[in-house]
């Protein structure tokens, strides 16, 4: 059997959303900009595709949705212009972020606190989540823009984006949510509360990788990201992805009418199973349900790193994740377990399973047993749970690096 | 960078058929109760390395006979991920039958190649060296035991580079020797930094004492003050004798620019300076000769002496300048 349960990193694109992206390739394959039939033929798809987007996070039709290649695109775009319009020229000299924003968040922060920008990481709590409070607390005079991300990808902890776009307005301070795992997740409504820029990427919901998107507030566009032929409205340049943008907009259709199903019937199954997953010893989970994506688990298992568990898992066909990252080149602990401030000794060892509306009952049990089995067996391993002699002092709690 | 890096892949893939099936089933995984140890007659040492709250963590069990030294039993438990479980098991299959002496000499590059499936293809990933370098660790802390002894004391220089075993004073040498600048050049040349990259710079998996770059800005440094020195004295009233390497070559490539090169030209030849070497008292200046110099009959004797004597006059009475 194999089980995808990786649904917070990409997901299956829709066959339906394929099928209408199809004709884009071999059929209606002219450039949108020029002046034939061929050109013509795929006016009405990337009319209809951009309709479906702006409906789906309920843009009004004078602001604009800017398709880009992808969510990390448009998140160094909305830093990367804030730091040319209002840092480089002085007006500004402050940006605050949370300190678990995606990478593509945090890398260009730093790139930008490297260029002079002086940058606030807001802290989550125990629970994985950000007090709005915090945001008001760190405004001054010199920030020019708030960027935190509507749900982490790692918990799944929806953070309060309402309260602090009102913070923002309050403030005067630009707003940016990067809203890539929200999507399909929880209600996305752009004219419900003040926000200026917003994220998201459509694999992240059964579309094609490739397409990302960013919201801009009418008056609040930022400053051209690509330079060129003016497609876009001039804001990104580049000849339009016409597959992607059906795509998208197919794929947002979907994730809309899906929303009381992903909100209902999956978030019964996530909790079901990790009632089950809760039952194995010595097992945690930090974000309460009610207050992340439905879809999302991130669970620690004491003693067993996060990797080899993934082994494990991969040799039973199970794809998951784990932050813990021994692979990565940095080998930093999971960055949202030590924010969080869990026990030390659990920072490798969380594993994150995130559904999707494809996931089924079966899947889920399967998944059960095999995590159930690996748990014994590589606890069995581990030296966090091996024999010492009478007398024999541990050296494997503190920290050696 | 280039396509391989490019592409990327699952680390998983680069593991060699014996590092999967040690992680799919250690073989030596398991532990010596005291009661066994007391049974074999043997010495019960449990020593630990590593933290989970590091991301790896090993327990090594070894059953010593007191008479002989010999490690009798050799078990492990670990935490962390699939190489950190097969390096930990290679490492207590080689202690096996071994004194304790000589399971200290045992290097974490002795658990990788034991894992190779052929002796050309590493056994893990770059990133994934240093698991077996907490399996080394291990054996020190426990041979340190058994010893009482400091574990340190096992380790007779400072490794800078832990995954491939490359010390402080080999890249400080290689470093000068080549007029290194990059970490890329300094990677090249030993090796160092190509692993888990924690020796590269700060922020790594391991906190180090020294970091490359370290080595790189001391150097650069040095080389500035050399710089001024020369500068300051034209080269040629600046102490030979007092000078680092990289002084003492700068110092003979200005005294060669300016006064010897020119008359090799002229006569269609040219020459490099190869090595430059204390050899007692003396200096000894290895140079190529190059175009029409190499072969030239007075290229070992009347230009031969016109070059050392320059030397000897600018730079050091005790230069000695060898053809090679």
């Amino acid at each position: 059997m194999k089980v995808y349960l990786d649904n917070n990193a990409t997901t299956i694109v829709d066959p339906q959303v394929f099928a209408e992206m199809e004709p884009y390739f071999v059929q209606k394959y002219g450039n949108p900009n020029s002046l034939h039939v061929f050109a013509s033929d795929t006016h009405p798809g990337i009319k209809s595709g951009m309709e479906k987007i702006y409906a789906g996070i309920h843009s009004p039709r004078e602001d604009s949705v800017i398709i880009t290649s992808c969510a990390t695109e448009s998140n160094n775009w909305v830093l990367k212009s804030i730091y040319f319009e209002y840092i480089l020229t002085g007006k500004k000299n402050h940006i605050i972020i949370s300190e678990v924003e995606h990478p593509s968040i945090i890398a260009t922060a730093r790139f930008l606190e490297s260029m002079g920008c002086k940058v606030t990481y807001l802290p989550i709590n125990h629970e994985g989540l950000i007090d709005a409070q915090s945001v008001e607390d760190s405004i001054t005079d010199k920030t020019a823009l708030v960027s935190v991300m509507w749900a982490n990808n790692e918990t799944g902890a929806i953070f309060p984006v309402q309260e602090i776009g009102d913070i923002c307005e309050k403030h005067n301070v630009l707003f940016h949510t990067d809203a890539v795992q929200a999507i399909g997740k929880t209600p996305v409504d752009v004219q419900s509360f003040n926000v200026d820029y917003l994220t998201f990427s459509a694999h992240k919901f059964h579309g094609p990788k490739g397409v990302g998107a960013l919201y801009m507030k009418k008056g609040k566009e930022l400053m051209p990201l690509l330079h060129g032929g003016s497609q876009m409205g001039g804001y990104r340049s580049g000849t339009l992805n016409v597959a992607g943008i059906v795509g998208m907009g197919k794929a947002m259709e979907q994730a809309i009418d899906a929303l009381d199903f992903e909100m209902s019937e999956i978030r019964k199954m996530r909790d079901g199973f990790e009632d089950e997953l809760l039952k194995i010893e010595d097992t945690f989970v930090v974000t309460p349900r009610n207050k992340r994506t439905p879809n999302t688990i991130l669970i620690s298992f004491r003693g067993i790193e996060g990797e080899s568990m993934l082994w494990d898992l991969n040799r039973s066909g199970i794809g998951a994740s784990t932050g813990s990252a021994c692979a990565s080149e940095d080998l930093e602990a999971n960055s949202v377990m030590e924010a969080i401030g869990a026990a030390e000794d659990l920072a490798h060892t969380a594993i994150r399973f995130s559904l999707s509306r494809y996931t089924t009952q079966d899947e889920l049990d399967y998944t059960l047993k095999v995590v159930q089995a690996a748990v014994l067996r590589l606890r069995g391993i581990s030296s966090s749970y091996a024999y010492a002699p009478e007398g024999h002092e541990s050296g494997l709690d503190s920290h050696h690096h | 960078m280039g396509i391989d890096s490019l592409i990327g892949g699952t680390i998983w893939d680069e593991y060699s058929d014996k590092v999967t099936d040690l992680m799919n089933n250690p073989k030596n995984m398991g532990e010596i109760t005291q009661e066994q140890a007391d049974e074999m007659g043997a010495k019960l040492i449990v020593a630990d390395f590593g933290a989970e709250s590091c991301g790896d963590a090993v327990r090594l069990y070894w059953a010593v006979a007191p008479e002989t030294d010999v490690i009798l039993a050799s078990k492990f438990k670990s935490f962390g991920c699939g190489t950190a479980i097969a390096s930990s098991d290679t490492m207590a299959e080689l202690c096996l039958g071994k004194t304790v002496d000589d399971a200290v000499k045992i290097t974490n590059i002795d658990v990788e190649m034991a894992m190779r499936d052929n002796p050309d293809t590493p056994a893990v990933p770059p990133q994934k060296m240093h698991c077996s370098v907490m399996a080394y660790d291990v054996i020190k802390k426990a041979a340190a035991q058994y010893k009482g002894v400091d574990m340190e004391s096992f380790e007779e220089e400072v490794i800078v580079c832990e995954c491939a075993r490359i010390t402080l004073s080999t890249l400080q040498e290689v470093i000068r020797l080549n007029d290194l600048t990059t970490v890329e050049q300094i990677t090249d040349y030993t090796k160092a930094g190509a692993f888990c990259k924690s020796c590269i710079k700060p922020g790594g998996h391991e906190e180090k004492d020294v970091y490359l770059v370290d080595l790189l800005e001391e150097y650069e440094k040095e080389k500035m003050a050399a710089g001024a020195t020369l500068g300051n004295e034209g080269g040629a009233g600046a102490d030979f004798a007092q000078m680092t390497i990289v002084q003492r070559i700068k110092a003979v490539d200005k005294v060669v620019d300016e006064h010897i090169r020119q008359m090799l030209i002229m006569d269609g030849g040219d020459m490099e300076i190869l090595d430059i070497k204390e050899n007692g008292a003396n200096f000894d200046i290895y140079i190529r000769y190059l175009g029409a110099c190499s072969g030239c009959a007075s290229s070992s004797t009347g230009t031969l002496f016109a070059i050392e004597n320059i030397l000897k006059e600018k730079l050091d009475e005790n230069i000695r300048v060898l053809p090679i």
